[in-house]
């Protein structure tokens, strides 16, 4: 079990926080505009990556907030968490 | 004759203070400290139970939680416990335990006949024997259920207590053994929170055991000493008869404290188990080793156990488990073992598989008269219900065979040591990577995890003075990382003991009398009866990777979870392909450690602690009359009101008619609701909803649907426009969560400059929804509001009075019927509720339940998320096209709506069904066939998704979603149950009462 560090309430257990996929796959600004192909590409495609991961938490049990985690998926070390909106932390 | 192993003096057992206990129902006498197996031993009872397959007597193999033999059950009744170690297990005056696995006795047990079968029970023998057909499956596995598991479960409510503690520390330790100690000792001098965990009662670990001195002083008073000064600190907690069962990530570590097992009686104040979840900061493990046994033929029979846990029934409690000795082993180290036993008095008598053997140890064991065969093997053991006599022989070591003759030897105890595994099981839980140690022939520590080490045996380490140095550096290095001052150093300048283990190699399995694959037991697990042979079984029919192996023999499962077996059987594959065990490699370690109580991991969240129920401010109204209640997520809502004698069907068709022909309440409190407030509100609506919101006025409510990206439907409600830049959302009662999260997820993840801020009032007002034809009459004597149609037509809010109380008045309606929505602040729910029933009198107001809210909203065709819709309907699916903007440019979804798999036009779409006979109400979730046939399986082309029974139309009602079915009005379908009844049933509109909408106008 984590402990991660909210960035706006500091480090909690995991148990207050859940998950919720990968980080930084934006909504597509016009979806009329898109194939069909690359509707699905935003709908369901996901890296699944061995390794560094960014992807999205939420703080459920504490201030409610989203915010992005960068974490090796092999050791499952958190490298840093992020506000949403901040550049990605460079690897 | 009692006591009649007990040595006269010696061990941690005070024999001031007998205690009676029973096993088996027969009466026996140990003393205060001993465990049941030691109290066992010392009234010479080595017959402890049966083995799980062949049902072979077993008895006491080890001294500690590895035990996989001296299984039995313990205590009565409702606290009955089964598979407890005897090795581990306190005696306490009136203790009762008993033999598992047997039947009718322990000492005559039926199921023995197994044994002699055993050629036809060979590894995998219930993968191949119950294979087919598949039909008899059920009957096949009444049998296996009977013949599997060990002891067995209680039959009644464990009335004790279980309690759960979080504990966060700088540095836990597990393990009280030398090196735990020392660890202990140097970061708690330099002021860290410590925390020692050891599983026993008494700490110490092995070097209680054996012979060796620390500094000036025997390992024991040293012990004694340390644990002093160690309690002597504020920052250190001492847990015993605590076990470590799981090692998760960053360092987070559950552990089971055995609180009052070991009493007497059960205490009302203290807990039979506390659960610990610990959070540390620095982790030190410092568990030791188990021994390995042999793998020799016939090794499995009640006296014959391991040299080291003969060792500790000696030395810590005094007992002597038999006078003709044999040690059988291929290491120095258990030496220490014979001349102990010869110390005391025994006959000694060591069979070692090792040709050359040091004269340092000759000339110990010719002191004590103890005769050493050297390069001999065990080659056959006798003695059914104990060991009686053994065969020996000189093993040709080149050509692997038998040779010389054969000598026997008459003995009540062997003991072996095939040298010693350390405990890594922790290590590799916490994902710490193994090495195979070529000298002890074991697993060691490779790579260690973030804030971690270990320390002692455990790492490998055997050396005393070695292990104290290091371990007490572990501790130091720790608490400098941590920012302590870590300026004490060690003292201790020697320390040794009598006969270091070195090394040891691992023996696949000792050359028997019979060859190891014909019928010879050369037991390997044997808590499971896994022999050599069903090893050999295993990669001849190709269960090759060290995974399949385990499963298809099931060595290393059990609740000793192979923690003496693993590492030989590992040796016997190395064996068997002629590869290194490096490249066998090893299964993975899973939590628990030790076998735990489901008790103690729940703790208090148990009866009505386990879910929080969710309770209405009306809900004491209900239960006083009588209300039936249906959970909905965690609430609690009336289901239906049953008058005298009535059944769910009379009540629900009370209540329906009273709603369409006067007046019915009904308490709609649990429906989700939020209060959005910002400038950009109605923005976010035309992204949210499916439909427009731009033009919604003050004042005014709009239904609106959600459907997630992929155009599905997901939830649905009225939304109303309070004032400017404030909106009120509801949403379905078990949805409300889900709709705040999804509402928060978009607003701070992808339109970060949207002014909208929700907050969740469900449980800040009361709902009071009124409905029927007399429900304007009834309100407006309550109200200041001017209720007329002109004033107040369908689908507005008004804010006022209601009985005094500022109330919004919603027009709104889930019945079709004229009805108003009465929202009031909770805290004055039941009050106007009260007022409610008191002035509604006059025109039989009803309380109606959730059944029949869905019987009425069924006759008007009004769908409810999650019943008529299952996550794969979109809007167009369920006939809802109508909401859905064809305007605006984008809306959550909308995408979705033109892919080709959305478009398609045999989708399953929503449409009434009239069953033809006029009086089968369809089972919900029913299946819809066009053709039946004999038997399953049927082309099926939909499901009945809500059925009633419609007091309204007089006839029952079903809603379906049928492929294609908008375009077959009219059609006959067949709907085959479960009694074989085929029911006809004809695709109508899904609106059955008031198709125009008259009534809701009036």
């Amino acid at each position: 079990m984590f402990v991660i560090k909210c960035p706006y309430c500091g480090e909690r257990d995991q148990t207050e926080f859940s998950c919720h996929g990968e980080a930084h796959i934006a909504r597509p600004e016009n979806p009329d505009n898109l194939t069909d192909a690359e509707w699905g590409e935003y709908l369901f495609i996901r890296s699944n990556k061995k390794g560094i991961h960014y992807e999205r938490w939420t703080h459920d049990h504490g201030c409610r907030r989203w915010f992005n985690v960068m974490r090796d998926t092999i050791s499952d070390e958190i490298l840093a968490t992020y506000k949403m909106g901040e550049e990605k932390p460079k690897t | 004759m009692s006591n009649q192993n007990r040595i006269y003096s010696g061990g941690r057992i005070d024999r001031s203070k007998s205690i009676k206990f029973k096993f088996n129902g027969t009466e026996y006498t140990g003393y205060q400290g001993d465990t049941l197996a030691s109290a066992l031993l010392a009234n010479d009872v080595h017959l402890i139970g049966r083995s799980f397959k062949y049902h072979r007597p077993r008895g006491i193999l080890t001294a500690g939680s590895e035990e996989p033999n001296a299984l039995v059950q313990l205590g009565l009744g409702a606290r009955t416990e089964p598979n407890m170690r005897a090795t581990e297990v306190e005696i306490y005056e009136g203790l009762e335990a008993s033999s598992q696995n047997c039947w009718p006795s322990v000492n005559f047990d039926i199921g023995s006949i197994n044994n002699f079968l055993s050629r036809v029970f060979p590894a995998g023998f219930y993968y191949k024997t119950f294979m087919w057909p598949p039909s008899l499956w059920l009957f096949y596995e009444h049998f296996i259920r009977k013949a599997a598991g060990l002891g067995v479960a209680p039959t009644v409510k464990n009335p004790d207590r279980y309690e759960q503690k979080f504990h966060y520390c700088d540095v836990l330790i597990v393990g009280g053994g030398v090196s735990g100690l020392m660890s202990a000792l140097a970061a708690a001098r330099s002021g860290c929170d410590v925390l020692l965990i050891d599983e026993k009662p008494l700490l110490g670990g092995y070097l209680r055991n054996v012979t060796a001195q620390i500094g000036s002083l025997n390992s024991n008073d040293w012990i004694n000493q340390t644990l002093e000064e160690l309690k002597s600190y504020d920052n250190v907690t001492i847990l015993n008869r605590t076990a470590v069962m799981g090692y998760y990530d960053y360092n987070y570590l559950t552990a089971l404290q055995k609180v009052t097992n070991h009493l007497p009686y059960f205490s009302d104040k203290l807990p039979r188990e506390r659960y610990w979840r610990i959070r540390a900061k620095k982790v030190i493990l410092a568990q030791g080793a188990f021994e390995r046994p042999l793998v020799f033929s016939g090794n499995d029979r009640p006296g014959i156990m391991l040299a080291s846990a003969a060792r500790a029934y000696l030395n810590q409690y005094g007992v002597l488990p038999g006078k003709s000795v044999v040690l059988f082993t291929n290491n120095d180290h258990a030496y220490g073992a014979a001349i102990d036993f010869a110390s005391k008095g025994a006959k000694v008598t060591v069979v070692d598989n090792r040709e050359d053997i040091s004269s340092d140890i000759s000339d110990r064991c010719n002191k004590f008269n103890i005769k050493i065969y050297p390069s001999h093997s065990i080659i056959s053991t006798q003695g059914y219900q104990k060991i009686k006599k053994i065969e020996i022989q000189k093993v040709d070591q080149k050509n692997n065979e038998l040779t010389g003759s054969l000598n026997e030897i008459e003995c009540d105890l062997v003991l072996m040591s095939g040298g010693w595994n350390p405990s890594v099981q922790l290590f590799s839980q916490s994902r710490g990577k193994l090495e195979y140690n070529i000298k002890l022939n074991s697993f060691t520590p490779k790579e260690l995890i973030k804030n971690q080490k270990v320390v002692g045996c455990n790492n490998g380490d055997f050396n005393l003075l070695d292990v104290l140095k290091k371990s007490y550096q572990a501790g130091l290095d720790f608490a400098t990382e941590l920012g302590k001052s870590a300026n004490k150093s060690l003292e201790i300048d020697k320390a040794f003991e009598d006969l270091e283990f070195t090394e040891a190699k691992v023996e696949p399995y000792m050359i028997g009398k019979k060859k190891v694959t014909h019928g010879s037991k050369h037991f390997v697990d044997f808590q499971h009866d896994v022999t050599a042979a069903d090893i050999f079984l295993a990669q001849r029919e190709g269960y090759v990777s060290v995974e399949h192996t385990k499963r298809y023999t099931t060595t290393g499962m059990g609740t000793d979870q192979g923690k003496t077996s693993n590492v030989n059987a590992l040796a016997l594959m190395s064996h068997i392909h002629n590869k290194p065990v490096d490249n066998i490699g090893h299964t993975t370690f899973r939590p628990p450690y030790s076998p735990q109580t489901i008790g103690a991991i729940a703790g208090r969240n148990v009866d009505h602690l386990f879910d929080p129920e969710r309770k209405t401010a009306i809900h004491e109204w209900h239960v006083d009359n009588k209300a039936e209640f249906e959970d909905v997520g965690q609430w609690k809502r009336p289901h239906y009101f049953p008058l005298k004698n009535e059944n769910i069907h009379d009540a629900v068709n009370r209540e329906c008619k009273a709603v369409r022909n006067s007046l019915g309440i009904l308490d709609a409190s649990t429906l989700g609701k939020i209060d959005l407030q910002g400038p950009d509100v109605a923005k976010f609506l035309n992204l949210i909803y499916t439909n427009a919101w731009s033009k919604l006025e003050v004042g005014s409510c709009r239904y609106g649907l959600m459907c997630n990206e992929h155009g599905m439907v997901f939830d649905d409600g009225v939304t109303t426009r309070i004032s400017e830049n404030r909106y009120h959302m509801t949403t379905t009662t078990g949805g409300a969560a889900r709709v705040m999260s999804w509402l928060e997820e978009f607003l701070q993840t992808e339109w970060l400059d949207m002014k909208v801020f929700c907050t969740s009032v469900t449980e800040q007002w009361t709902v009071l929804s009124i409905s029927g034809p007399n429900s304007r009459s009834f309100l407006s004597d309550l109200t200041d509001i001017d209720l007329s149609k002109e004033a107040f037509p369908f689908m507005k809010m008004k804010e006022g009075k209601v009985c005094g109380i500022d109330a919004r008045i919603f027009r709104i309606s889930f019945t079709g019927e004229l009805s108003f929505e009465i929202n009031v602040p909770s805290r004055y729910g039941l009050f106007v509720w009260n007022e409610f029933m008191k002035h509604g009198k006059k025109y039989d107001i009803t309380p109606y339940g959730t059944e029949s809210m869905h019987v009425l909203r069924a006759e008007k065709g009004f769908i409810i998320v999650g019943q008529d819709t299952d996550g794969s309907v979109t809007p167009k699916d369920i006939n809802m096209d109508w909401i859905v903007s064809k305007k605006k440019e984008d809306f959550l979804g909308k995408r979705s709506f033109s892919r080709s798999d959305t478009m398609r036009s045999d989708r399953k779409q929503l449409v009434g069904l009239l069953v033809n006979d006029k009086k089968t109400v369809l089972p919900e979730g029913s299946y819809v066939v066009d053709e039946v046939k004999p038997r399953p399986p049927m082309n099926m082309i939909g499901h009945v998704s809500s059925s009633y029974y419609s007091p309204t139309c007089n006839h029952p009602i079903a809603l379906a979603l049928i492929k294609n079915g908008l375009s077959r009005m009219g059609d006959v379908v067949k709907i085959p149950l479960m009694n074989g009844k085929v029911i006809e049933a004809t695709i109508t509109d899904s609106v059955f009462y008031d198709k125009e909408g008259a009534r809701n106008n009036e």
